[in-house]
């Protein structure tokens, strides 16, 4: 037994006392012992977690030389497909699955939409609309602003903005070229454009 | 008893006491003189165990002959988030066992997540002739098959309410096991259950109950079936709706709406799953009455739930999800002056976008413009020590502040600074706060502004936070009133935990998940502290297969005069006494 675990252990010794009454020797020795913490307890020296896999706790003893893979990755970008840690965020069972049945619900069209400029992505369900108009009033209320009208030759002439859609070829177009029900089956996902793209695509037809 | 001037008859003593409701005060009372003990503990009428483990039947019974309503507490609060393994405990059928030999008068039995099975169920069933009040909330084990007894046989059952448990759904017909004479029915709370109950006899049930006030139905009520429960009911005070959707039609729209406003005593409204937003103004009769609105399981987005919101302008309790956006929660501000307590649920928790316009903004509105708000449940992804510092001020009467930032350690969007100071100015300035959840980037120094200013603090949630066992210590040593605390992920060891010991019997209950406490540290606090129970879990394998140094899985420390417990799982292990040769 060396002299950090003499130190250690006096540091752990249990006096059965009223909380506080030890304040200032634990302090000294608890700042003191801060470095060889750290030292004996390889596990959680850092801040930072293995969130690349789920964290069991099998793998605390292991988590050393995971733990230091992690040190370099500090201030890199979250990875694409994160791994769910256990519990968290802590919201009860009964509430995850009554959100996903619910976006899975019969029937339910679910899209992304974005728009240009924005760092909100919504999901709006489709089948909800029983038509263009109704789909391009959510769109003005869900981003505040002002889509039009569709025309078919000048698209939304007057409109800063364009909706547009990904259909299941990967082509991009204009929200409102083709029959609601075709596009119900065959819209991807939805990106209201801005400005000058959006005025070319308009005037494209 | 000696006689003199000053003391009264029993009789006397025993109508005093029977004002005396508060536990706190009850048990005061009892420390006053040997003979006032006596006498309350005969008159005790109702028993409240946060801890079902901190003491057992027999010593309950032994002390209070004569108990007419029994609360019992399992597991720890972090079950709910699936930290606890199956099979870990809280099983009620010992306590319902006792109760059912030693209380044949008892009325009212309230569980929180425990395990309560079909037998215990039959024997609640068959023991207790005045039988009142039952409630399972966040309970597993039981079948449709228990409730059967329970409506078969408890001719006197006021209250129902199966709030948040997992229920075997075998069938729905147990609900027509209610005789048709039975009509004392108060609070029905069934909503939990995933299968469709007996609609017909649930029609039945609810029109002939005069006194029904609550009715929570289950999502697999049908919208068109809701009128004619209504109309069963019109003086209900709280509904919670079934499934909110049905096809389009305008008569069934002007039928929902019409049953909606004949409920004139309508005050919570709650359910609406499924909800096709066209419905939702069904229910705008009764948005001016209401206090109560759970809407966190309705789907729908900002302008309709806005447009409901903005009606109750009475209302002081809502639930609901992060589709409100800041947007919502500044017309909810500027609508609902007596709003008392807010919870916004994250309708995409795993999403890594965010997916709605819901920021620290919307909170800081809402704490601006409800001069009464005392409880916040807040999930979002971004948050300031700014924000924290405004809402603090704002609302130094707050007392549950609990606020969860999605991604673990996030830090202060503005500075990047970590939220300490945030956190430090909730605490300092909420003097009455008693219940707290830290999330984002923290370090010791927010434990230390707990520790200083925490003194009403009773509960606390800590996860992904702190530097070094000083964060521990410093909430341990400095939180006078800390019931319960719950800690994941966090750098805490040994150090703090076995110096303050002995604090650790003034509380409920420590729990502490992949932290950095060693299966040695937890040996010498067991064995030193033979009133707590230390209680390791470990699913890989024996904590003693591998060094004394290795942190444990999960350690839960509580206090306890019942010894360590009996019916632990192979995953759990207790460090007392005997624990070394036991292990060994």
């Amino acid at each position: 037994m060396d002299a950090a675990d003499i130190k250690n252990l006096k540091a752990t010794e249990l006096r059965l006392g009223l909380p506080g009454t030890h304040l200032e020797e634990n302090n000294v020795i608890i700042t003191e012992e801060k470095s060889s913490l750290s030292s004996t307890t390889p596990v959680l020296n850092n801040n930072k977690r293995p969130l690349q896999e789920e964290t069991s706790p099998a793998n605390n003893k292991d988590c050393g030389s995971k733990c230091s893979n992690n040190n370099t990755d500090d201030d890199a970008a979250p990875p694409p497909s994160k791994a769910k840690i256990v519990g968290w965020p802590p919201i009860r069972s009964y509430r995850k699955n009554s959100l996903q049945e619910q976006s899975e619900a019969a029937g339910g069209i679910y899209v992304k939409v974005s728009m240009d400029g924005a760092p909100y992505l919504r999901k709006i369900d489709l089948k909800v609309y029983g038509g263009y108009p109704q789909l391009l009033k959510a769109l003005e209320n869900m981003f505040k602003l002002t889509i039009g009208e569709y025309s078919e030759k000048e698209g939304y002439k007057g409109s800063d903005y364009a909706p547009t859609y990904e259909d299941k070829d990967g082509d991009w177009m204009l929200v409102g070229d083709v029959p609601w029900d075709m596009f119900v089956t065959s819209c991807k996902r939805l990106r209201i454009m801005k400005g000058y793209e959006a005025r070319g695509l308009g005037c494209a037809v | 008893m000696k006689k003199t001037a000053y003391s009264f008859p029993e009789e006397v003593l025993e109508h005093v006491f029977s004002f005396i409701v508060s536990d706190k005060d009850r048990s005061s009372i009892s420390l006053v003189c040997k003979s006032w003990y006596e006498i309350e503990r005969w008159c005790r009428r109702k028993v409240f165990v946060g801890n079902c483990y901190a003491v057992s039947p027999p010593i309950l019974i032994k002390r209070f002959p004569e108990l007419r309503s029994v609360t019992l507490k399992g597991k720890p609060h972090f079950a709910d988030f699936n930290l606890v393994p199956e099979g870990w405990g809280g099983f009620a059928c010992p306590w319902i066992r006792a109760m059912a030999g030693a209380y044949p008068w008892l009325e009212e039995i309230r569980l929180k997540r425990m395990v309560v099975s079909d037998e215990s169920l039959e024997i609640i069933a068959k023991s207790f002739k005045n039988f009142k009040v039952l409630v399972l909330s966040s309970c597993e084990g039981f079948t449709t098959e228990g409730l059967a007894a329970i409506a078969a046989n408890c001719r006197n059952l006021r209250e129902l309410d199966l709030r948040e448990s997992e229920v075997e759904d075998l069938s729905g017909r147990w609900l027509s096991d209610f005789p048709d004479s039975y009509t004392s029915l108060e609070s029905l709370n069934i909503s939990c259950l995933g299968n469709e109950v007996n609609l017909l006899a649930l029609e039945r049930l609810v029109s002939r109950c005069p006194n029904l006030k609550t009715l929570r139905l289950n999502r697999a009520v049908p919208l068109d079936r809701l009128p004619n429960l209504l109309r069963g009911a019109p003086q209900l005070a709280e509904l919670g709706t079934g499934a909110y959707t049905s096809e389009m039609r305008p008569d069934v729209f002007s039928n929902l709406a019409e049953a909606f406003a004949g409920c004139k005593q309508l005050k919570a409204l709650s359910g609406f799953w499924d909800v096709l937003p066209s419905y939702l103004p069904a229910v705008y009769p009764v948005c001016s009455q209401l206090t109560s609105l759970n809407l966190s399981y309705a789907t729908v987005q900002s302008p309709d739930l806005i447009k409901l919101v903005s009606l109750c302008e009475k209302l002081q309790k809502l639930w609901v999800l992060d589709y409100i956006e800041d947007d919502g929660l500044e017309i909810l501000a500027a609508s609902c002056k007596d709003l008392r307590e807010l919870r916004v649920f994250p309708s995409d928790p795993f999403g890594l976008e965010p997916n709605v316009a819901l920021t620290e903004q919307g909170l800081v509105s809402v704490s601006e413009g409800c001069p009464k708000l005392q409880s916040v449940l807040y999930f979002c992804r971004q948050m300031s020590n700014a924000a924290l510092n405004t809402i603090a001020r704002n609302r130094p009467n707050m007392t549950r502040f609990r606020l969860c930032i999605i991604e673990p350690r996030s830090p202060d969007y503005l500075t990047l600074q970590p939220l300490d100071d945030g956190f430090g100015a909730i605490v300092e300035h909420c003097k009455d706060l008693r219940r707290l959840s830290l999330s984002g980037l923290l370090t010791d120094r927010v434990f230390e502004y707990i520790g200083t200013y925490g003194k009403k603090l009773e509960m606390l949630s800590v996860a992904f936070a702190g530097d070094s066992d000083l964060g521990l210590h410093h909430v341990l040593s400095g939180c006078d009133n800390l019931r319960k605390l719950e800690i994941r992920d966090c750098p805490f060891g040994d150090k703090a935990l076995l110096a303050n010991a002995a604090k650790l019997e003034t509380m409920r209950s420590l729990w502490m998940s992949s932290c950095s406490v060693s299966f040695g540290a937890c040996k010498v606090l067991g064995q030193k502290m033979p009133r707590l129970n230390v209680e390791v879990m470990d699913e890989s394998g024996p904590p003693d297969s591998r060094p004394e140094s290795s942190p444990v899985e999960k350690l839960y420390v509580y206090r306890t005069v019942a010894g360590p417990r009996l019916d632990m799982p192979g995953f759990v292990w207790t460090m007392d006494d005997d624990s070394a040769l036991r292990i060994s």
